[in-house]
């Protein structure tokens, strides 16, 4: 200790600084030991992991803002503090109030501020203890800062943990088994949202489907496919009576006719301010099934030209969810799982039971063969065996001249193979029937009547 | 975080659905808080299973129980993220201890030391993702970004002031992270390895 300094406290605690960390690719730094915490902070009664205190006051303005300019000892010359020699390379000393060096201070510790200002600030800290205190507590902090890990947690997690809950404590209101595919996949898709930028909500997106004999698409954005599935998930709310995202009184519409109102409904291109209309709208959804009671899984929803059961309608809005997110994290170059085996499995089930009466619609428009067999109701016919291969697969029996009729291994006329998300990718629209990858034997025109069927499945 | 059903009314209807047994309020609460306590975890524990693992440990807590939180002591946010450490340092203190006990790693200082470092920067961790957006902002383009203040001041549009408030008081928030013990993270024998969830 000096005894020439008449203060040497004040020695004491304003040690020579080092200048502060140098940001971000410095990994070193940031994953080295932060110092012992100063006894002398001021911030004790703030730590949000503290039980006993509010945790309310990160808005609250500074309490270093309390020792006011005036409060400060008198600035001592310069000179005489050794570790600032005067050297021509420097930097020049600014003359800056102490309210402006103090308030310097956060940008010195992020290396945020010009040289002249930071040899400033380091020339003011070696005579002045309170910034120095400050100044060392806030280069410890900038240690702390940290890149954010990239987030992308198992989506397998959810339906784990919300297992292992379940099984600790049973559900009162479970989520009914038929909603599971549209809890999990509106969960993935929310998922992936949460970890896309900004600019990303308006890289394009080509909606693909298949019409009739042909391919078609619409052009849009990822936000503008999130206002696609909003509008058409708003078909099922308005048939629960929820709110409808189109607005109340909306004339019976079609999947694709709700999505280009909706879309014309804003002057504006969304955003991602949709994502939150979204989220709550299929929260709300799994919300009042589970309340509904049973009966309310064959309540009819209608999709304009043709109408689904609330179970398989869900279960339809869970494999359009998964589609679109495929489309999105194409787009924004993120990978994307399928969905899991079993909810896989329930979807193929679903297009496979929609089949004959898709084959017998195209037949109608003369689009498919004509009926080979007249099968009474309830009765077997001629069939096709379709087997799905990989998670999710299985074999289905796919009646072919009838919707009434049922599909039958021992009518079986031809047979189909396909990888599960090759299939998918068929029912999709987004892979042409007669390129469909399909190990195929037996009756060649049911092959190409049940391929182009599956493909017809599709809509925007 | 301004969504119309922002706390606590989000946090008390959260809270009442828990309690009542409805598991697609189990769902929602996931989804607004895994990311949370899975990288708080991650934070302390430097291991994705064992971050797993506790996120399974916190939310089966928390279904089991609800009526564990208290509105008053703050917002669930704050309440999720403390049980997510205190278990996240349980375990990391239990992991430790036994590789101890078992190949005589390391001691009780490097124990506490480890355990501390891991607290702080999980608690450090939370602040960031806790502070008012504009600080948040400022201090990503300072640190992140690597711009000045008056770079930062002019891509946030506020005066150079304004940026070097915001910079200054977002370290300030930062630097609580590092001014108080945790509980947990007591020496054993003073206070048992942590509490258990």
């Amino acid at each position: 200790m000096s005894g020439a300094n008449d203060d040497p406290e004040e020695i004491a605690r304003a040690p020579w600084i080092p200048g502060p960390r140098r940001a971000a690719d410095d990994h070193a730094d940031l994953t080295s030991p932060p110092p012992p915490p100063s006894p002398s902070s001021s911030f004790a009664e703030s730590s949000p992991f503290d039980e006993s205190s509010p945790f309310a006051e990160f808005a609250e303005p500074s309490p270093f803002d309390e020792s006011s300019a005036t409060g400060l000892p008198p600035a001592r010359d310069a000179r005489e503090v050794p570790e600032v020699p005067e050297v021509p390379a420097l930097p020049e000393l600014l003359d800056l109030p102490h309210r402006t060096l103090k308030s310097l201070l956060g940008a010195w510790a992020l290396s945020a501020c010009s040289p002249e200002e930071t040899r400033t600030v380091e020339a003011h800290l070696t005579e002045c203890a309170p910034c120095a205190d400050e100044a060392l507590r806030l280069r410890d902090a900038v240690g702390l800062l940290h890149a954010e890990r990239d987030l992308d947690l198992d989506p397998l997690l959810r339906s784990r943990v919300l297992e292992n809950c379940l099984g600790r404590r049973p559900a009162r209101i479970p989520v009914p088994a038929w909603a599971a595919p549209y809890d999990a996949e509106t969960a993935r898709l929310d998922a992936l949202l949460r970890d896309i930028g900004e600019a990303e909500w308006h890289a394009p997106v080509r909606l693909k489907w298949f019409e009739g004999e042909r391919a078609v698409n619409r052009k849009t954005t990822v936000a503008g496919v999130l206002g696609h599935l909003l509008a058409v998930d708003g078909l099922v709310a308005a048939s629960l009576g929820l709110d409808d995202p189109l607005g109340a009184g909306i004339a019976e519409l079609s999947p694709a006719e709700r999505t280009e109102a909706y879309w014309k409904s804003s002057a504006r291109p969304p955003t991602r301010a949709v994502r939150e209309p979204w989220r709550d709208q299929s929260h709300t959804l799994i919300r009042t099934v589970s309340f509904a009671g049973r009966g309310v899984a064959d309540l009819t929803v209608t999709y304009g030209d043709f109408a689904l059961p609330l179970r398989d309608s869900l279960l339809e809005r869970a494999f359009e969810c998964w589609v679109h997110a495929d489309d999105i994290a194409n787009a924004v170059d993120y990978p994307y799982d399928p969905p899991s085996g079993s909810h896989l499995h329930g979807m193929i089930d679903l297009a496979a039971r929609l089949l004959p009466a898709a084959l017998a619609d195209r037949r109608r428009l003369g689009l498919a063969a004509p009926a080979r067999e007249l099968v009474t109701a309830g009765s077997p016919g001629r069939s096709l065996h379709l087997e799905i291969e990989g998670a999710g697969g299985g074999h289905w029996y796919i009646a072919l001249d009838s919707p009434a009729a049922l599909g039958s291994p021992d009518h079986a006329v031809a047979q189909v193979a396909m990888d599960g998300a090759e299939f998918c990718q068929l029912l999709a629209g987004h892979v042409p029937p007669q390129d469909a990858a399909a190990g195929q034997d037996g009756d060649r025109e049911a092959i190409r009547d049940v391929l182009f069927a599956a493909a017809s499945l599709s809509r925007m | 975080m301004a969504t119309k059903d922002t706390p606590p009314r989000w946090d008390r209807k959260m809270q009442q659905r828990l309690a009542r047994g409805e598991a697609a309020a189990l769902g929602e609460l996931y989804d607004r808080f895994a990311s949370l306590v899975h990288s708080l975890a991650h934070r302390v524990l430097d291991d994705d299973d064992a971050a797993d693992q506790i996120t399974r440990e916190v939310f089966g807590y928390i279904w089991e129980n609800p009526d564990a939180y208290d509105p008053k002591q703050g917002n669930m946010r704050s309440w999720v993220a403390r049980l997510t450490q205190r278990q996240a340092v349980h375990r990391l203190r239990q992991a430790e201890a036994l590789a101890f006990a078992e190949r005589g790693e390391g001691t009780a200082e490097e124990l506490e030391q480890k355990v501390r470092r891991a607290s702080v920067a999980a608690r450090a961790d939370y602040i960031v993702t806790s502070m008012p957006t504009p600080l948040r902002q400022a201090l990503e383009l300072a640190y992140f970004q690597r711009r000045d203040y008056r770079q930062t001041a002019a891509d946030l549009g506020v005066t150079e002031d304004e940026a070097r408030r915001r910079l200054r008081l977002g370290l300030q928030l930062l630097s609580t992270a590092n001014t108080r013990p945790l509980e947990g993270s007591s020496p054993p024998g003073a206070g048992g390895y942590g509490r258990s969830l």
